[in-house]
């Protein structure tokens, strides 16, 4: 581990999937930490790689998948290079994941006590009767109503909510060190997305684990996460705390998915979508993968690959705009007020998390 | 719930009301009457003979005793055995039917999930491959051409089985598995497909994420899914096993019902034509019945409903 | 992780911005598209399998139909002295093809035991009465292929009006329908078939259609009727219906385009289940009947000779078996080639 604080680093990943169009890659040379108790969002558009990522943190990749390169390391050990009867260990255990729809994501047919009882059998060895105690607690814990009567319930006696408040205690009975979390929120209405929002920040603070916090929406994440990655295109393109983001971003296609995004406080309509659609993976774009459907795209972009440039200890992006050499740019109104917001921000006395939750 | 089963109830009635009354309009329009020997009898003996069948009534009232005497569980005399009531017929060869079925059915849906399961498992390998030949040429080869083929090289050449007969249990081995060859592949077809699909949902993968392994995914999970929906193949495999005994008995030499129904087709038997007909017909509509009641117990998502409908 | 700027090689101009104009159009889509029927046609053919089966099946149908431009045997011609002669191929010496056969240990030329001359020679050899087996083997392929085609086109044709009409009327209609075919359905279908067959004299080609199509057509009516269900409530439906087309017209040119995959895979899977049962039923003596042969009557006579002559059943049993192999083979492969899921 570079940093003692690290419990994930993943490095210069690259992955590639076998089709029969020819290979499509998925990953292209992604390098990110997740640091013990932070919950890191990763956000980006479908098909940018985002949920492959998480995937491979859990050995869960599909089998046309190829790791090409890079490593994953958890606990000063490569997860890539453990064999499957290794990953069984860790999965449910060390690392959980939470998956997009509680519909389908729960097993119809069994009952939902030893669905979450199943990972502490496996794991801690627990006999059926003691692990469907604790699977009572965890019922209690993620704020199940009557625990006693419904863990005998099968799935289908839930609503969308409450399944993935169920789907969250089979993830978190064993507590584990990592959480990943792939659109927990997507499938659900906004009031529900909100509680179980609460619940997983509840739930992190008392279980002391890190959270990976995969979504499509930026809103989401203001109020979830520490540190946000920006992926595009099987890349990250920038990455920082959550302030950072959201008020001084950098990239174009940052600048992009927040002028996307409505807020309280949008002014005239000025909501605007990206142009065009993310290339086409199989033969990707030499360069800035996101030149095509920048208004800001300069020359070099179409030739070279930009290198992360430094903003500031924690924040990183990876636009040719960084250059020293580069022009200046005007980004659009809407993040010029947020960049306006932020410097006034930085003055410590500046309420931070009031402001940023819309 | 009860008020779907008396519905139910009332169909299976109601259907077995339309065979009856389609099978005996349908017998009276055919030529052939009960007696063998017509040039030698009598006119007299015709008449007394017919009158014995009931033949000599109009066929309206023939129609309302026939459809009386079903109620009574009586299906009229044989022609072929002179004096043979059809219900006695039945009973008598039923056991071997039975035991034939049973068997097959039993052989046939063990081997077939095995088969699918593990077509499904190990989805485009050779074992995948090897699975799905075998059932889509258990589909392929007709049962009696495979009794032929099983008779002759099993028993004949081999000497393995006894060619024909029944006299105990080494008899039913082959007719048995000339028998299960097509629910078998019928399973396997069914079980790989539904079992593919389960493999690839949500609850799958996030029974990997807990860290089963891939045993413990498969029995805890996917093939549980992936039987309850079995259940509801049980009707048509019995039907299929019914077609199938009518040839497997006929070449085993099995003195079984499929064999009297063959025989009575070819002599023109009609009463004993119309008798299996009806039991075929209340065999499978009570299967029918019973699977879908099995179906509603076992799958949970069915019995919150309720209506079932 | 982070490289250092300030290391990059950078050429005058680089920092240009991009024209636009210029550049690719980003709303083009990169892979070529193809119509709904090419994508399937090419899927198909991507599928071994399905495809050989395909061919194979091309090859039975120009067999059966053509057949006997070529191979100018009468199917019908006795030669009561040539009863029972083993296949021949002149030129040919393996054993089974070159008129021998084995009788109590010995190799005997059969053709010289039957006094035939040096030009007598049967490609498949000859059954019971003396006829070429060959060209029995032709027609009978042709007959069984008639009667499961035209049974199965008539299946369609009930199957899918009733479904359209159920899935479209809705209702009590579609109640009282659907009845109908629950009651038949629980019915054992070949009990049906064998009264029908027994009801229809016995004998020939249209006993055994009516039969085969009275209870194939309700798997067909209940899956058009389910995606005629699903469809009815559609935008594109509605939206036919609110520009006042009338019923038939959109059941014609929107639904019936819809179900086309649908209905196409169930026709591939009911050929051969009618085949199969021609075959059953002329196998127990109620189908087709002597001079005329299926494969089915064939089967039949040649399992009484089985044991000694068991070319006279192996060859329209084998044409049997692939017959139903490639027309279930070929159906899986339609139905992975229509199905969008299995697309890859």
């Amino acid at each position: 581990m570079e940093n003692p604080e690290n419990i994930i680093e993943v490095r210069n990943l690259q992955i590639d999937f076998h089709t029969y169009a020819g290979e499509v890659k998925a990953i292209r040379d992604v390098s990110f930490d997740l640091r013990k108790g932070e919950t890191l969002a990763i956000v980006g558009e479908s098909g940018s790689g985002k949920s492959v990522t998480t995937r491979s943190l859990m050995g869960l990749l599909a089998p046309n998948a190829v790791i090409k390169s890079g490593s994953i390391m958890f606990h000063d050990e490569d997860i890539i290079k453990k064999s499957e009867k290794d990953m069984q260990h860790i999965r449910g255990k060390d690392i959980a994941m939470i998956f997009q729809d509680p519909m389908t994501s729960l097993d119809p047919t069994m009952r939902i006590g030893l669905q979450i009882a199943e990972p502490l059998m496996k794991h801690k060895g627990l006999k059926k009767k003691e692990a469907v105690a604790q699977a009572l607690e965890m019922l209690k814990l993620v704020g199940i109503t009557d625990p006693e009567n419904r863990i005998n319930d099968y799935p289908y006696q839930f609503s969308g909510g409450m399944r993935q408040r169920i789907v969250i205690a089979i993830a978190l009975v064993c507590y584990p060190e990592v959480l990943i979390a792939d659109e927990p929120t997507t499938a659900l209405d906004v009031t529900i997305q909100a509680q179980i929002l609460d619940l997983m920040k509840d739930l992190q603070n008392r279980i002391d684990t890190s959270i990976i916090f995969i979504t499509h929406d930026l809103g989401v994440v203001a109020g979830m996460a520490d540190r946000v990655a920006v992926m595009y295109a099987g890349k990250i393109v920038e990455y920082g705390t959550v302030d950072e983001i959201f008020f001084n971003p950098q990239h174009p296609y940052t600048w992009g998915l927040l002028n996307s995004m409505p807020t309280l406080d949008t002014e005239g309509g000025s909501l605007s979508a990206i142009p065009g659609t993310p290339p086409d993976l199989l033969d990707p774009p030499v360069g800035d993968a996101f030149a095509a459907r920048s208004d800001y795209a300069m020359k070099i972009d179409t030739e070279k690959e930009p290198p992360f440039f430094k903003v500031s200890d924690t924040h990183y992006a990876a636009t040719w705009l960084l250059h020293p050499d580069a022009p200046k740019v005007t980004p659009p109104a809407e993040i010029v007020r947020r960049q306006k917001k932020f410097a006034t921000m930085q003055k410590p006395e500046a309420p931070i998390k009031h402001e940023t939750k819309e | 719930m009860r008020k779907y089963l008396l519905k139910r109830i009332f169909y299976l009635f109601l259907t077995l009301f339309i065979v009856a009354t389609a099978t005996f309009f349908l017998m009276k329009l055919m030529p052939g009457t009960p007696l063998q020997n017509e040039a030698k009898l009598t006119a007299s003996e015709k008449a007394s003979i017919l009158a014995q069948y009931g033949l000599d009534k109009p066929v309206w009232l023939q129609y309302f005793i026939y459809i009386g005497g079903i109620f009574k569980g009586s299906l009229g005399l044989s022609f072929q055995f002179s004096d043979q009531a059809v219900s006695y017929l039945i009973g008598s060869r039923m056991g071997p039917s039975m035991q034939l079925g049973g068997q097959a059915m039993v052989v046939g849906v063990i081997f077939g999930i095995i088969l699918g399961a593990v077509g499904a498992i190990r989805k485009d390998t050779w074992a995948d491959r090897l699975a799905t030949v075998l059932s889509i040429l258990g589909i392929a080869v007709p049962s009696f051409v495979l009794a032929i083929l099983l008779q002759y090289y099993l028993g004949l050449k081999l000497g393995w089985f006894p060619v024909a007969g029944w006299e105990g249990f080494a008899y039913t081995i082959l007719p048995t598995l000339a028998l299960a060859a097509s629910p078998l592949a019928e399973t396997a077809r069914f079980i790989r497909t539904d079992m593919v699909d389960v493999l690839s949902s949500d609850y799958i993968e996030l029974a990997k994420a807990k860290g089963l392994s891939k045993f413990g995914i498969v029995y805890h999970h996917a093939l549980r899914n992936s039987l309850i929906p079995m259940v509801t193949l049980i009707g048509p495999l019995a039907a299929a096993l019914m077609t199938g005994s009518m040839v497997v008995e006929n070449i085993f030499s099995v003195p079984g019902i499929g064999e009297q129904f063959v025989k009575s087709i070819l002599v023109n038997d009609y009463p004993t034509i119309m008798g299996v007909t009806i039991f075929y017909s209340a065999l499978l509509c009570l299967l029918l019945l019973l699977t879908d009641i099995v179906y509603g117990i076992i799958d949970p998502r069915i019995r919150l409903s309720g209506n079932g409908d | 992780m982070v490289d250092n700027p300030n290391n990059i090689e950078i050429k005058p101009g680089d920092f240009e911005p991009l024209d636009k104009q210029a550049g690719p159009d980003n709303e083009k889509i990169a892979a070529p598209s193809l119509t709904f029927g090419q994508d399937v046609w090419r899927r198909l053919k991507s599928n071994k399998t399905a495809f050989t089966s395909f061919i194979i099946l091309i090859l039975l149908f120009l067999m059966a139909f053509g057949g006997q431009a070529i191979y100018h045997q009468n199917p019908n011609d006795q030669e009561p002295k040539y009863a029972n002669l083993p296949p021949k191929i002149p030129g040919v010496g393996i054993h089974g093809l070159n008129g021998h056969i084995n009788q109590g240990g010995t190799d005997v030329d059969a053709y010289k035991a039957a006094g035939a001359g040096s030009d007598v020679h049967y490609t498949l050899g000859t059954d019971y009465l003396g006829r070429d087996l060959l060209a029995r083997i032709m027609y009978g392929t042709r007959v069984s292929l008639e009667i499961a085609l035209i049974a199965t086109l008539i299946d369609l044709t009930i199957g899918v009006g009733f479904g359209i009409l159920s899935g479209w009327m809705g209702g009590r209609v579609d109640m009282f329908m659907q009845r109908i075919i629950e009651i038949l359905s629980s019915i054992p279908s070949l009990v049906v078939m064998v009264l029908m067959a027994t009801a229809f004299q016995k004998t020939g080609m249209a006993s055994i259609i009516a039969a085969l199509a009275i209870i194939n057509w309700t798997t067909m009516a209940r899956l058009t009727r389910a995606q005629t269900l699903q469809m009815k409530n559609q935008d594109f439906i509605l939206a036919a219906r609110t520009l006042g087309e009338s019923a038939p017209k959109i059941a014609w040119k929107h639904l019936l385009p819809n179900l086309s995959s649908v209905i196409i895979i169930q026709t591939m899977f009911t050929i051969p289940n009618a085949i199969f049962f021609e075959a059953f039923l002329s196998y127990i003596g109620i189908g087709i009947s002597s001079p005329q042969a299926s494969l089915g009557t064939l089967i039949s006579d040649g399992q009484k000779n089985f044991q000694f002559l068991p070319y006279q059943m192996w060859y329209p049993a084998i044409v049997l078996i692939v017959l139903m192999l490639a027309f279930n083979l070929l159906g899986d492969g339609m139905r992975d080639a229509f199905d969008p899921k299995s697309k890859r």
